[in-house]
C-alpha cells in the first residue's frame, strides 16, 4: 500500500525523452502560476523536484547539463540573473546523481529524508547568490525547501504511476 | 532498470564532480557577466520570445478564475458597487471642477512667472501578465512591450499612485521594478511642507523607507509623499506613499521613517504606463539649482 517501490523489481516503461520533457514543462508551468505573497514563500519548487526525480531514476539521461539548461530558462522567465537558477539546479542534479543508488534502495518515507538536504543545498545556493549580489536574504524563502521535500512522495508516486505499463497493453 | 546493473566506469563521459565544476564555473561566469556588464540582454530577449507562449499559458488559470469570478458576481454586489462608483464619481466631479479652476490659475501664474508649461501625460493601459515569482524581488510583468512602444525608464502607476518603473523591455512584455524593490529610489516631496527627500524600497516587505531624514525634519504620520519631478524621470506631483511611522532616536543622526505605498499593486489588474519622458519641458533655472544642492543620487542604481 505504500505506493510503487522501485526496488521491488517493478516493471516500468522506459522513460521516453518526450515524457521527461513534458514532465519538466508541466513543472515549469506550475512554478509560473501567479503565486503571491505568503503563497510564494510556501510554493514548492516543482521544477527542482522533477529534475531531482529524473536525476535519481535516470541519472544517465538527465544530468547536470540538462538541469543547468532548465535553470537558464527559469532564469529568463523569472528575470533573475543568468545562472542563478542554473547554478542551484546544477547543484541539485549533482546531489541527485551522487545519491541515486541510495535513494532507490529506500522506501518513499526514507527517501524524503534523503532528498531534503539536497533540496536545501540547492535553495541555499540560490539564496547565497542573491545575498552576495544584494546583501540580504528573505528567510521565509527556505520554507519552500521543506514543502518541496514533503511533496517528493506524491510527486514520485505520480511519475512512477505514469511510467507503469497499462494493463490492456500488457499482452 | 538498465543503469542499476553495473557501473560502467569509462564510457559515461566525465564524472559528476567534473560536470558540476564545469557547470558551476559556467553559471558563475554568466552571473558575473550579467551582474557587472549588460552583455546578455539580447540573449535574454531571444529566450524570452521562446518562453512567451508558455508564460501566457501559465497565466491562463488566473484569468479564467477572474472571469469566472466576474461571471458569478451577485447582482446585489453589482448594485452596491454601482452606487458607490456613482457617489465617487460625483465627489470626483466636484474635485475636477476645482482642479480645472486651479489649473487655469496655475497656468496664468506660470505665465506671469515666465516658467515653462507642464505638459500632460500620454498614458498607455497595460495588463499585468504576472507578478513576481521570485520571493527576493519586487517585480511584475506587463503585456505591452517594445512592439507597443514601451521604453525602459517609463513610469508605471495605477489610479492611486506610482507603482514602479519599467526596467527591461521585451518584444511583447515589459518588466516593472516596483518602488518597494530594495534597489529602487524615487525622489519625493512631502505634500504638506514641500520637504524633499528620496524614498527607497525596503526589499523583503511591502514598505518604503525615507533614509537620511534629519531627526528634526518636519514630518508627521499620514503625511503624503508625492514625486518631486527633479530627476526628470518621474513627472512631478504623483502620489507615492504615506508616512506610516516615524522613529526619532536622538542617538542616531537620522530618523527612521517607514512609509506605505499608496498604489495597490496586488489589487489591480490594469496599470498605466506614462510616456511623458520625451515631452518633459526643460527645467527652469531655479529648480536646477535646487536639484544640485541635494547631493544624493536621484536616479536608481540600475539604469
Amino acid at each position: 500500500m505504500s505506493g510503487p517501490l522501485p526496488h521491488n523489481q517493478e516493471f516500468l516503461l522506459p522513460a521516453s525523452n518526450l515524457f521527461i520533457a513534458l514532465s519538466v514543462l508541466a513543472a515549469l508551468l506550475l512554478n509560473w502560476l501567479p503565486w503571491e505573497g505568503i503563497w510564494l514563500a510556501l510554493r514548492p519548487d516543482f521544477v527542482a523536484l522533477v529534475i531531482l526525480y529524473w536525476c535519481v531514476y535516470k541519472p544517465y539521461r538527465v544530468g547536470i547539463g540538462t538541469a543547468w539548461a532548465v535553470g537558464i530558462f527559469a532564469d529568463v522567465a523569472n528575470a533573475s540573473l543568468f545562472g542563478q537558477h542554473a547554478l542551484a539546479y546544477a547543484v541539485l542534479a549533482f546531489g541527485g546523481i551522487i545519491l541515486h543508488r541510495r535513494i532507490q534502495m529506500l522506501d518513499l518515507r526514507q527517501q524524503t529524508l534523503q532528498v531534503f538536504p539536497v533540496l536545501l543545498a540547492a535553495y541555499a545556493v540560490f539564496a547565497a547568490v542573491h545575498w552576495q549580489l544584494h546583501g540580504y536574504v528573505a528567510w521565509e524563502y527556505f520554507i519552500g525547501s521543506v514543502l518541496s521535500a514533503l511533496l517528493w512522495v506524491p510527486l514520485s508516486m505520480l511519475l512512477q504511476a505514469l511510467r507503469r505499463p497499462r494493463v490492456e497493453s500488457e499482452l | 532498470m538498465e543503469h542499476t546493473q553495473s557501473f560502467r566506469f569509462f564510457n559515461r563521459g566525465p564524472s559528476p564532480v567534473v560536470r558540476l565544476v564545469f557547470f558551476a564555473a559556467l553559471s558563475l561566469l554568466l552571473l558575473f557577466v550579467d551582474a557587472r556588464f549588460k552583455y546578455l540582454e539580447s540573449t535574454r530577449t531571444v529566450l524570452s520570445i521562446v518562453l512567451y507562449p508558455l508564460q501566457k499559458l501559465a497565466s491562463v488559470p488566473g484569468s479564467l478564475w477572474q472571469s469566472a469570478d466576474t461571471f458569478f458576481t451577485l447582482q446585489g454586489n453589482l448594485i452596491r458597487e454601482n452606487a458607490e462608483l456613482r457617489h465617487q464619481h460625483e465627489v470626483d466631479a466636484v474635485k475636477l471642477q476645482e482642479l480645472q479652476a486651479l489649473q487655469a490659475e496655475n497656468q496664468s501664474l506660470r505665465q506671469l512667472l515666465a516658467v515653462q508649461q507642464r505638459t500632460g501625460y500620454v498614458t498607455q493601459m497595460a495588463e499585468i501578465v504576472y507578478v513576481e515569482r521570485d520571493i527576493f524581488k519586487r517585480k511584475l510583468f506587463l503585456d505591452k512591450g517594445s512592439q507597443a512602444g514601451v521604453q525602459a525608464g517609463q513610469v508605471v502607476m495605477d489610479d492611486t499612485g506610482i507603482v514602479g518603473q519599467i526596467t527591461r523591455v521585451y518584444p511583447w512584455l515589459s518588466e516593472v521594478t516596483l518602488i518597494t524593490d530594495k534597489d529602487h529610489a524615487v525622489p519625493v516631496q512631502v505634500l504638506r511642507t514641500g520637504l524633499r527627500s528620496i524614498i527607497f524600497g525596503s526589499g523583503d516587505t511591502s514598505e518604503l523607507a525615507l533614509r537620511y531624514m534629519p531627526v528634526s525634519a518636519d514630518l508627521q504620520n499620514d503625511d503624503v509623499l508625492v514625486t518631486s519631478g527633479i530627476d526628470g524621470t518621474y513627472p512631478p506631483g504623483l502620489p507615492v506613499a504615506k508616512v506610516n511611522s516615524i522613529e526619532r532616536d536622538p542617538a542616531y543622526p537620522f530618523a527612521r521613517v517607514q512609509c506605505m505605498p499608496l498604489a495597490g499593486v496586488s489589487k489591480q489588474r490594469h496599470l498605466l504606463i506614462l510616456s511623458s519622458q520625451a515631452k518633459l519641458p526643460e527645467r527652469p533655472a531655479p529648480v536646477v539649482e535646487a536639484a544640485a544642492e541635494s547631493p544624493k543620487k536621484g536616479k536608481r542604481k540600475k539604469p
